[in-house]
């Protein structure tokens, strides 16, 4: 079960980047990872705007290599536009979470209660548990579903950070990184 | 004009100028088997397919052009992934074309079926399935295009058999569209500056040259700042004979089994120039311990080389004779302005003392064997520096993996680039012969020499049938010491001489006779004093190819040696020079 403390934030980075939407691009994106000993500890994955790139958002565990080198054998995929390393303090960051929880007449209205506070939905109700939508920072997702965790979760699913930069923030890394390797 | 995928093929492979190629056909590539009747292009059938992918990268090594190999589906493609894989960690550019099954058959098991593209994603720079006619053009122009730029390496294309019988539109597309692909060139002049300011106040450097100096085509570039600075050269496995063996300033091989010289310079350096080479872990051993006081300059075209295994205090990434050129350009602004005024030879009197350090280490510890064995053994060693001595300066030298290998890097004396081919970091057994082939096809007009191991050889021996068939005249000279020879020293000093699955037997088989039944020419060789006869007489033969089995020492280790994951201090050289190394 994933949970986020001062610890595990120090041990990932988020990099944003940019595909070409074609076959095979995140089995290699996943492979390489694979193949180097890098460790993934979330990705999401779908289409932009422009149908020709995709968008993987990639939550790196940096103490299985140095970021660096991630980023750089990243960049090596021919299929790979661009790479946005997002410092947490320079990024939007969001992730939506699916979970079934137990909930009978007697403890349904306090995991309501919950689910209000935090701002979910109600998506699926049963005599004897309901399903909720949440959508919000990874620290109030781990925080939430510490918090219903005691009325027992049935089933649960998270996408996984999904991040862009903040606006009006620059991409000082990302032209350190693209500097050493772009030609004019 | 309306082509079937299979001409377009064929007339893409001859557009990016493909004059041979290397191959095995079956079922799903079929169709472009046809239109090769009609191509300009040499297609040489090989025995196995992995000999295709060896013969392909043999010919690239000599030439710099891209190797192409075309095999079918299933076990063609895997058998090949050998070579892709060899090729990738040699960063040498090949372009495999795979035959696949039907695209509407592709997932379903069908005969012959594998995920070719899956299975080679981590042995080729990149890897295209075709899925329409109409993109083989452009997906052949892409895969030179990758294949030969940046870092070279191997790519793959994965075409099945409907879209090589479908018919398309020809058209050869203008530019190649890859937003995602940008190769380093120029190097960042900050770090230049920062690279020729290192240069000028080290008393103590050495370059390490590697593979992407011949990669580069950055021999003359490099020769010049040679020249310009008085700095000792160490030319790695993959850069022997980018600098030749000759030159005052070349200290050899460097690494696991390098010189005595070589490895110490290294040691004992304050400045580290290395040039296409990526710190593998047989050159550095173990890597804490590597050239402890050196700063390090690290030019390489691929930035993920720069601080993967050691921080470089100017890590500079381009293209090896790009960034060569700015340093020169860079140190003749510096050098002449230093504080003292030099003479033009000057920075090689201020490396004076260093100059006669290595001195002192080459004088001490030459590379040696023991040349009158009480027991009259034929020395391994001997056998490579006869051959040399018979033979020009352009010659190409081939080699399998293994002791033998190291042997010919060792005596061999390489004086010009492109005369050395050999499997580097993948180091696989068999190489050396389907290699050969590629060379000598690709250099018709130089003498082809492989020295091969007895191990190796029983691996890819057959395609001397591919040469004896195709009238490809290489020379085979194997180092016949009846074990898998490596192995064997390796159970010999570090597990107590227990010798485990080692022994192979020098005499089955019979490599006369195989020899002879394969088309070639055999000798066979048990003493010295047999040895230069018997290599005149291959030198002369150029209408076949030769095996020579040269029943060799069986006892004898390569030195010197630093075992694995020890440190480059802790060198052991060959017993004759006595107790240990300094």
């Amino acid at each position: 079960m994933m949970t986020t403390n001062a610890h595990t934030a120090a041990r990932h980075h988020l990099l944003s980047v940019l595909v070409e939407n074609k076959a095979g691009v995140l089995s290699r994106v996943t492979n390489l990872f694979s193949r180097r000993g890098f460790n993934i500890f979330s990705l999401a994955v779908a289409p932009t705007n422009d149908e020709r790139f995709s968008r993987i958002t990639i939550c790196v565990d940096v103490e299985s290599a140095p970021l660096e080198q991630v980023i750089k054998q990243l960049d090596k995929l021919v299929n790979i536009v661009e790479i946005d390393e997002l410092d947490p303090a320079d990024a939007i960051e969001a992730e939506l979470m699916l979970v079934t929880l137990m909930a009978d007449p007697e403890s349904r209205s306090q995991v309501i209660q919950l689910v209000d506070v935090f701002d979910g939905r109600i998506v699926d109700v049963s005599p004897t548990s309901l399903t909720v939508m949440l959508a919000g920072m990874p620290p109030d997702l781990d925080h939430f579903e510490e918090l219903v965790a005691p009325y027992g979760i049935a089933g649960l699913q998270r996408t996984g950070r999904e991040a862009l930069r903040k606006l009006g923030r620059s991409q000082d890394r990302l032209q350190v990184i693209t500097g050493t390797t772009a030609t004019s | 004009m309306q082509l079937t995928g299979a001409q377009a093929l064929i007339k893409s492979l001859e557009a990016q100028g493909v004059e041979v190629m290397f191959g095995l056909p079956g079922g799903a590539i079929l169709p472009v088997y046809d239109p090769i009747i009609d191509s300009s292009i040499r297609h040489i059938l090989v025995r196995h397919e992995q000999g295709a992918g060896h013969a392909a990268e043999g010919y690239a090594q000599v030439t710099g052009r891209p190797g192409v190999a075309m095999v079918t589906s299933g076990p063609g493609a895997t058998n090949i992934v050998t070579a892709l894989c060899n090729a990738y960690m040699d960063s040498t550019p090949l372009v495999v074309i795979t035959g696949q099954v039907a695209t509407k058959a592709i997932g379903t098991d069908a005969f012959q079926e594998c995920d070719t593209t899956g299975i080679t994603m981590s042995t080729t720079k990149h890897n295209w399935l075709v899925s329409k006619a109409e993109d083989i053009p452009r997906v052949i122009s892409e895969a030179f295009y990758v294949a030969t730029t940046g870092r070279p390496g191997p790519v793959l294309v994965d075409l099945p058999k409907d879209v090589s019988s479908s018919m398309m539109e020809w058209y050869w597309p203008e530019k190649v569209d890859l937003p995602g692909y940008r190769p380093a060139t120029e190097g960042d002049p900050a770090l230049i500056r920062e690279a020729a300011r290192l240069v000028s106040e080290a008393s103590r450097p050495v370059i390490y040259a590697g593979g992407g100096v011949l990669k580069a085509r950055a021999t003359a570039e490099l020769a010049e700042l040679v020249e310009m600075t008085g700095i000792p050269v160490t030319t790695t496995l993959m850069a022997r004979g980018c600098f030749p063996d000759d030159h005052p300033r070349c200290l050899g091989m460097p690494g696991m089994h390098g010189t005595y010289a070589a490895v110490t310079a290294i040691q004992r350096s304050d400045l580290l120039i290395a040039i296409g080479s990526r710190f593998d872990d047989r050159v550095t051993g173990k890597v804490s311990a590597f050239a402890p006081n050196a700063k390090v300059i690290h030019i390489d075209i691929d930035p993920a080389e720069l601080g993967k295994v050691r921080r470089a205090e100017a890590p500079i990434a381009g293209d090896c004779k790009v960034v060569l050129s700015q340093l020169i350009s860079a140190l003749g602004e510096i050098l002449p302005r230093a504080s003292e005024p030099r003479e033009p030879e000057a920075p090689s009197s201020r490396l004076g003392p260093w100059h006669s350090e290595i001195d002192e280490w080459r004088a001490r510890y030459p590379l040696t064997y023991d040349r009158e064995p009480p027991d009259g053994a034929l020395k391994p060693q001997y056998v490579v520096e006869c051959i040399r001595s018979t033979v020009p300066d352009d010659t190409i030298l081939v080699a399998g993996v293994g002791q033998h290998q190291m042997w010919a890097s060792q005596y061999w004396r390489f004086n010009k680039p492109y005369t050395w081919v050999n499997s580097g970091g993948l180091g696989t057994m068999g190489f050396a012969v389907p290699a050969a082939i590629g060379a000598k096809v690709a250099k018709p007009e130089a003498m082809v020499w492989a020295i091969d191991g007895d191990g190796c050889f029983q691996m890819t021996a057959q395609e001397l049938i591919t040469a004896a068939s195709e009238g490809i005249p290489v020379k085979i000279a194997i180092l016949n010491n009846a074990y898998l020879g490596m192995v064997r020293q390796w159970q010999e000093m570090f597990y107590a001489e227990r010798y485990s699955e080692v022994y192979l037997s020098p005499d089955l088989p019979d490599y006369v006779l195989w020899a002879e039944a394969m088309g070639c020419t055999g000798f066979r060789v048990e003493t010295s004093e047999e040895v230069p006869s018997v290599i005149e007489k291959a030198n002369q033969i150029d209408d076949r190819p030769v095996v020579i089995d040269f029943r060799t020492d069986v006892f004898e280790k390569v030195y010197p040696m630093v075992p694995a994951g020890a440190s480059n201090d802790d060198i052991i050289v060959d017993p004759a020079h006595g107790e240990g190394g300094a």
